[in-house]
C-alpha cells in the first residue's frame, strides 16, 4: 500500500488496538446522551398511531371526520396521504421495495397484521392524541388470518396478498432465493451416510433498549428536518422523501445517539407518518412508540422451518449438502432468504449444494433485519445436521469441521470464490483453548447434567458507501466527521485510527456523526460495514490532510514538498534539508493555515470494496435441571477472526453481544399469538431476553488476521457472532441429555416434556 | 385530560375515609410497583390515591412483647432486609419478599402491596401463607384479622370490604428448631415472574417434623395453603416417602393454566419438585445448617 499505511505495523501502533476512553461514554453514563425521544421543540405537537385490531381485515373506510373535530387535533393521517407504490412496479431502496414500505408504515388495502398502522394523529398531547385515535371509525372486512409458517403454506391458508403467486397459484410464498453448486443428487448418490433433519425456530426480537422515535418539523417553505434514531441517516431521508414525495433535497436527517438498533432500525416507522402530521398542521411533530408498539409493530426477525440433508463418506468428507429454508418475512414480502440460502453452508468446502429459501407470508409485522439477518436460522439447521453426522461416524465434530473447512480458492454456492479463509484458524483457536481441553463434569450434582457444544459460522461482511470529512481546527486539533450512527463503537474506532495516522494524541481527535446536509452519502450502519468503509474513507482523508501539512510546512520552509516528512504529529525536513528547520506541529501549521493557503481539511467519499467475509467457531458448556427442564450457560468461548481490533473492548463487546442474543434465541425468546393472532408476549417481562444474571462472561478469542483489502486489515466483526450460538448450545444440550431438540427456544416445559418422553 | 387526586394522610382513620369515601374510584399506594405499571398501561384509572406511606403503622416493623413480629403492609422489601432480626427468623419469608422485582424495585415494593395485587404469582404470598402470617384490615367498620390465605379471592380480587386496608402482617413466634424457605420456578435467573411458587415453614426436633406449613403460588386463581402437603410431612423425618407424599398433595392440589409462562402439566410437575427443593432448605435451616 501507501507510507502511512506501511506504519501501521501492529507493532509500532501507538493508538489503533489500544482500549481508549470512548467518545460517547461520558454523555450516556451521565444521561446526556440526546436520543430521540430527548427531542423538543417550541410549539411541538404530539402524534398517535392508530392500530389495527385485527390480525387480517380488509379497509372498507377510514371516517376521520369525529377525530378531525376533536379539539386540540391538528392533523389526520392514513394511507391516501402516503405516497402509494403500484403492485405493478418495484421501486428499490437498497434492499427495500418501496411497494411493501408504503404498505408497511400505513395499511392501505388491507391490515395485515394486529397492530399494523391505519391512521394517526398529531394533538396538543398524547391523550388528546390518543382520545382522537379512537374516535377514528374504520370499516373492517375481518378476514381469516395466519401465523405460523406450516399454515401459511397449506394449500387451504387464508392468502395474504392476491399478486403472490407460486408455482402459478395464489400462495403465501412470495419469493424463493437459490444458490446451487454441482449436481447435489449426483452428491448424496456418492455419499456413505446422509442425516436429513427438519428444524423450527420462533420469531426473535431485536430487544433494543430505545423505542422508534422522532421529530418532524416541515416549515412553509416546504423543508423538513427530521430527528430521530436509526441506523442510517441518509436512509431516513431517502425513504422519507419516497414515502412522503418531499425530495431530499428539502429533507435534513439528523441522527440522534441510537439506543440499540441490531438491524431494526434500518427501516422506518414513524418519520414518514411525522413529517405529514407536520405539513398538515404547521407544527413541529413528535412520535414515541411504546415498548408494546415496539414488539407488535416493528422487526422482529423470521421464524423458520427448515430442512437440511449433508452427505458425507465415512471418513468425514462432505460430499453434497441440500438445505430448504421457509423464512417468515411477517405480513409483506422480503424476509432474509439470502442469510440461510447463502450462509448455512459457506463455511465448508463442499463440491455439491442446493439452497432454497422460500420467502413466507403471514399476519405478522413486516420483519426487521436483526445482526446476520436470517444466517443464525440457517446455521442452526446445518451446524445440528453435522453434529448428528459426527456423531454417526464416530468422528470429534471439531474434526470433522477442521477436516471440511472452505479454503482459499473455494468456490461458495452463493457465487464467491474465496480469496483468503480463516475459518480454518477459528476452529484451530478453538481446539487449542484451555475452555475446549478443560474436562467437563458431566454430573455434578443429582438432577443436574452437563454436556458441551461446537457450532461454526458465516457471514458475507460489506462495504459500500462511506464518506467522511477530517479537519484541522484553527487552534491544531482534530474533528472527524462521518456518516453513519454509531452503534459499534465506530467513534472509538476512528479515534484510534486519526490518532494513530495525523501521530497525535488521541484525546486531540473529536470524532462526530454529521447529519445529511453536513457529510456525503454514507450508507446504513449494517451489514458489518461501518468500521470497515469509514476507517477506509477516514484513512484516505487523513493521507490527503498529511499532504496539505506537508506542502504547507514545504511553502514555510520554501522548500520542496517531497522533501517532507510527517512523522509523530509534527512536519521534519527530510533529505538534504533534514535539520535545517525546527519541526512544524499541527499547532503550528494550523496557526499559519490562512497564509500558507487556507483552512486544512480534507474529505473522501467512496463506494468501499474488500470487506471479506467473517467466520467464527463457538464452543459452550450447558448445565440442564433435569428437574426443572431449565437449561443455563456455564461457559462460553466464541473465537473469530476480527481482522485487526482497532478498538478491543468494542470487539469483544460485538461478539459477547451477539452470543448472548443467541443464547436468548435459543433458549428463551419467542413471538407468542393467540388464536386471534395478537401477539401475547408484547414487553419485556414475557417476552424473555436474558438478563445480566442468566449468562456467563463471555469469553472472546480476537484473532487478528489482517484483510488485505483494507489499510488497517478490518474485518467486519458484528454478525458472524450471532450465526454460531443457536446449534452450539443446542449441540450442547445434546451432549448433556443424549436427545436432540428440532426446535427452539429450548424452554423448560419443552426440555421437561421430552426429558418425561414426550 | 384525566384529573388524578393525590393524598397522603398522617393516620390511618384519615386514610379509610378517603378511600371510602371514594367508592372504589380509589387506589391505594404503597410503593407503586403495580399501581404506576397498572395506571401506565392504562389498566386503572383512579380518580383518587391514597399514599399510605406517611402513617406509621403502615411502615414500621415491631416486635411484640408476645413474640414475632408485626411488618406494616408498606414496609418495603429493603427495609426489611436491613432488620437485624428479621431475617434470622423468617428466612424464607425475606427471601419471597426480596425477589419481587428488580434491585431498585426493591427499594419501593411492599409485602401489602404484593398480597393486595392479587396476583397468584405473587412471590412474597406464598411465603407468607406458608409463615401462617395474619393480616390486620381496617375499614369504615372497624378493624379486623384474617389468615393470610383468606385475602386473595382470585386473579387480582381481594376479599377486602370496600374501604377496607390491609394495615400489617403479624408473624407468629417461632419455635426453637423452625425456619422456612421460599423458591420458584422462573425462566430466567431474575427479572421474572414465577411460573410456580412455593413456601415451606417447618418446626423440627429430635429430626421429627412437628409442624409445616407450605404455601403454593401460580398454579391456581389464588395462592393455595396446602394443608395435605403440611400433614403428609408432620410426624415424618422427612424421609423420601413423605416427602414423595407432600409433593403428590402440592401436584394435586394444583389448578393451572396453559398460559405464556407455563403449561399445565409442566406447572404441576415444578409444583413437587418445589415441594421437594424447599423443604430441604426449609430443614437444613431449622436444624442449624445455613
Amino acid at each position: 500500500m501507501n507510507v502511512i499505511t506501511d506504519k501501521l505495523r501492529v507493532e509500532d501502533n501507538k493508538w489503533i488496538g489500544q482500549r481508549t476512553i470512548r467518545p460517547d461514554g461520558a454523555d450516556k453514563v451521565t444521561g446526556r446522551a440526546s436520543y430521540a425521544a430527548d427531542n423538543t421543540m417550541p410549539g411541538m405537537i404530539w402524534g398517535k398511531v392508530l392500530r389495527s385490531p385485527h390480525a387480517h381485515a380488509r379497509i372498507r373506510s377510514i371516517d376521520t371526520s369525529k377525530a378531525e373535530a376533536l379539539p386540540g387535533v391538528k392533523a389526520v393521517v392514513t394511507a391516501k396521504d402516503i405516497v402509494d407504490f403500484p403492485l405493478e412496479t418495484s421501486v428499490m431502496l437498497g434492499i427495500q421495495d418501496m411497494r411493501w414500505m408504503c404498505r408497511n408504515v400505513m395499511a392501505r388495502e388491507k391490515a395485515l397484521f394486529h397492530g399494523h398502522p391505519v391512521a394517526a394523529v398529531a394533538a396538543i398531547n398524547e391523550e388528546v392524541a390518543a382520545a382522537a385515535c379512537a374516535l377514528i371509525a374504520v370499516d373492517y372486512e375481518v378476514l381469516p388470518h395466519v401465523i405460523e409458517i406450516e399454515d401459511a403454506i397449506r394449500d387451504d391458508a387464508p392468502i395474504l396478498h392476491d399478486f403472490a403467486k407460486f408455482e402459478g397459484k395464489p400462495s403465501n410464498i412470495a419469493g424463493t432465493m437459490t444458490a446451487k453448486l454441482g449436481d447435489v443428487e449426483a452428491g448424496f448418490a456418492e455419499a456413505d451416510i446422509v442425516v436429513e433433519r427438519t428444524f423450527r425456530t420462533r420469531p426473535i426480537h431485536q430487544g433494543y433498549i430505545e423505542p422508534q422515535a422522532c421529530t418532524v418539523s416541515y416549515s412553509a417553505d416546504g423543508r423538513a428536518t427530521i430527528w430521530s434514531s436509526s441506523q442510517g441517516q441518509f436512509m431516513v431521508r431517502a425513504m422519507t422523501s419516497l414515502l412522503t414525495g418531499v425530495p431530499q433535497s428539502n429533507i435534513r436527517a439528523i441522527p440522534a445517539e441510537i439506543g440499540g438498533g441490531f438491524g431494526a432500525k434500518t427501516i422506518i416507522y414513524l418519520e414518514p407518518v411525522a413529517l405529514l402530521l407536520s405539513k398538515k398542521s404547521g407544527r413541529p411533530v413528535k412520535m414515541v412508540m411504546t415498548r408494546e408498539e415496539v414488539m407488535r409493530a416493528t422487526g422482529p426477525t423470521s421464524g423458520s422451518f427448515s430442512t437440511v440433508k449433508i452427505g458425507a463418506k465415512k471418513d468425514g468428507t462432505f460430499v453434497a449438502a441440500k438445505g430448504d429454508f421457509y423464512i417468515q418475512a411477517g405480513c409483506l414480502p422480503g424476509g432474509p432468504l439470502r442469510g440461510p440460502v447463502g450462509c448455512s453452508f459457506a463455511p465448508y468446502d463442499i463440491p455439491n449444494v442446493l439452497s432454497v429459501g422460500y420467502d413466507v407470508v403471514s399476519n405478522r409485522s413486516k420483519v426487521a433485519a436483526y445482526r446476520a439477518p436470517g444466517a443464525p436460522l440457517g446455521a442452526y439447521a446445518a451446524e445440528c445436521v453435522i453434529d448428528e453426522i459426527a456423531e454417526q461416524l464416530g468422528m470429534d465434530p471439531l474434526e470433522l469441521r477442521l477436516k471440511n473447512t472452505a479454503r482459499s480458492g473455494t468456490k461458495a454456492a452463493y457465487g464467491a470464490t474465496f480469496a483468503k479463509v480463516t475459518f480454518e484458524e477459528t476452529i484451530e483457536a478453538i481446539r487449542d483453548h484451555e475452555h475446549y481441553k478443560a474436562p467437563l463434569d458431566r454430573n455434578p450434582r443429582p438432577g443436574v447434567k452437563r454436556g458441551r457444544g461446537l457450532a461454526s459460522g458465516f457471514w458475507y461482511n460489506a462495504g459500500g458507501e462511506s464518506s467522511a470529512q477530517v479537519n484541522i481546527t484553527e487552534d491544531g486539533n482534530v474533528v472527524v466527521t462521518t456518516g453513519h450512527p454509531d452503534v459499534g463503537g465506530s467513534r472509538a474506532s476512528i479515534a484510534n485510527v486519526t490518532a494513530e495516522l495525523l501521530g497525535v494524541d488521541h484525546g486531540r481527535v473529536s470524532v462526530l456523526i454529521g447529519d445529511t446536509a453536513s457529510i456525503g452519502y454514507s450508507n446504513l450502519t449494517g451489514g458489518s460495514r461501518v468500521t470497515f468503509a469509514s476507517a477506509m474513507v477516514v484513512t484516505q482523508s487523513a493521507e490527503k490532510v498529511i499532504g496539505q501539512l506537508k506542502e504547507r510546512a514545504a511553502k514555510i520552509w520554501k522548500i520542496d514538498p517531497e522533501a517532507v516528512h510527517w512523522e509523530n504529529g509534527e512536519a521534519r525536513p527530510a533529505g538534504p534539508n533534514a535539520g535545517q528547520f525546527p519541526p512544524l506541529s499541527l499547532a503550528d501549521l494550523a496557526a499559519k493555515a490562512s497564509e500558507t493557503g487556507g483552512p486544512i481539511g480534507a474529505g473522501v467519499q467512496l463506494n468501499t470494496a474488500g470487506a471479506e467475509p467473517g467466520f467464527a467457531t463457538h464452543v459452550v458448556d450447558v448445565e440442564v435441571d433435569v428437574d426443572l427442564g431449565i437449561v443455563r450457560v456455564l461457559r462460553y468461548t466464541a473465537a473469530q477472526d476480527v481482522g485487526r481490533a482497532l478498538h478491543p473492548s468494542y470487539v469483544e463487546g460485538q461478539i459477547q453481544g451477539g452470543v448472548v442474543q443467541g443464547i436468548g434465541w435459543a433458549l428463551s425468546e419467542e413471538y407468542l399469538y393467540d388464536r386471534q393472532g395478537r401477539l401475547e408476549n408484547a414487553g419485556f417481562l414475557d417476552y424473555r431476553m436474558p438478563v445480566c444474571s442468566d449468562v456467563p462472561m463471555i469469553e472472546a478469542v480476537m484473532l487478528e488476521i489482517p484483510n488485505p483489502k483494507h489499510p488497517q486489515g478490518v474485518r467486519g466483526v458484528g454478525e458472524a457472532p450471532i450465526v454460531p450460538p443457536l446449534a452450539a448450545i443446542a449441540n450442547a444440550v445434546h451432549d448433556a441429555l443424549g436427545t436432540r431438540f428440532y426446535s427452539l427456544p429450548m424452554s423448560p416445559p419443552k426440555v421437561l416434556e421430552r426429558l418425561d418422553g414426550g | 385530560m384525566t384529573d388524578i387526586r393525590y393524598l397522603a394522610p398522617r393516620t390511618l382513620d384519615e386514610a379509610v375515609a378517603a378511600f371510602a369515601a371514594a367508592q372504589g374510584a380509589a387506589r391505594i399506594l404503597a410503593g407503586g410497583t403495580d399501581l404506576l405499571v397498572q395506571m401506565r398501561a392504562g389498566v386503572v384509572r383512579p380518580g383518587l390515591i391514597v399514599d399510605i406511606k406517611k402513617i406509621g403503622e403502615m411502615t414500621e416493623i415491631v416486635e411484640p412483647p408476645e413474640g414475632g413480629f408485626r411488618i406494616g403492609a408498606a414496609v418495603a422489601g429493603a427495609t426489611l432486609a436491613e432488620h437485624p432480626r428479621f431475617g434470622k427468623v423468617w428466612p424464607g419469608v425475606l427471601e419471597a419478599i426480596n425477589l419481587i422485582g428488580s434491585k431498585q424495585v426493591q427499594g419501593r415494593a411492599s409485602p401489602g402491596g404484593n398480597l393486595c395485587n392479587g396476583s397468584p404469582a405473587g412471590d412474597s404470598v406464598p411465603a407468607m401463607v406458608a409463615a401462617g402470617a395474619v393480616v390486620t384490615i381496617q375499614g369504615p367498620g372497624g378493624r379486623r384479622t384474617l389468615p393470610v390465605e383468606a385475602v386473595p379471592a382470585g386473579p387480582h380480587r381481594t376479599s377486602l370490604a370496600p374501604g377496607e386496608i390491609l394495615v400489617s402482617f403479624t408473624l407468629p413466634p417461632r419455635p426453637a428448631g423452625s425456619s422456612d424457605a421460599y423458591l420458584r420456578m422462573i425462566p430466567r435467573t431474575e427479572m421474572d415472574i414465577a411460573v410456580v411458587g412455593l413456601g415451606a415453614s417447618l418446626t423440627l426436633q429430635g429430626g421429627v417434623v412437628t409442624a409445616a406449613r407450605i404455601g403454593l403460588g401460580a398454579v391456581a386463581p389464588t395462592v393455595l395453603l396446602v394443608e395435605e402437603a403440611g400433614k403428609a410431612l408432620i410426624g415424618s423425618r422427612l424421609d423420601d416417602a413423605a416427602l414423595e407424599a407432600a409433593a403428590a398433595a402440592c401436584r394435586a392440589a394444583c389448578r393451572p393454566i396453559d398460559d405464556k409462562r407455563g403449561t399445565i402439566a409442566y406447572r404441576t410437575r415444578v409444583a413437587g419438585v418445589l415441594l421437594k427443593r424447599t423443604v430441604a432448605i426449609a430443614a437444613a435451616r431449622a436444624q442449624g445448617g445455613n
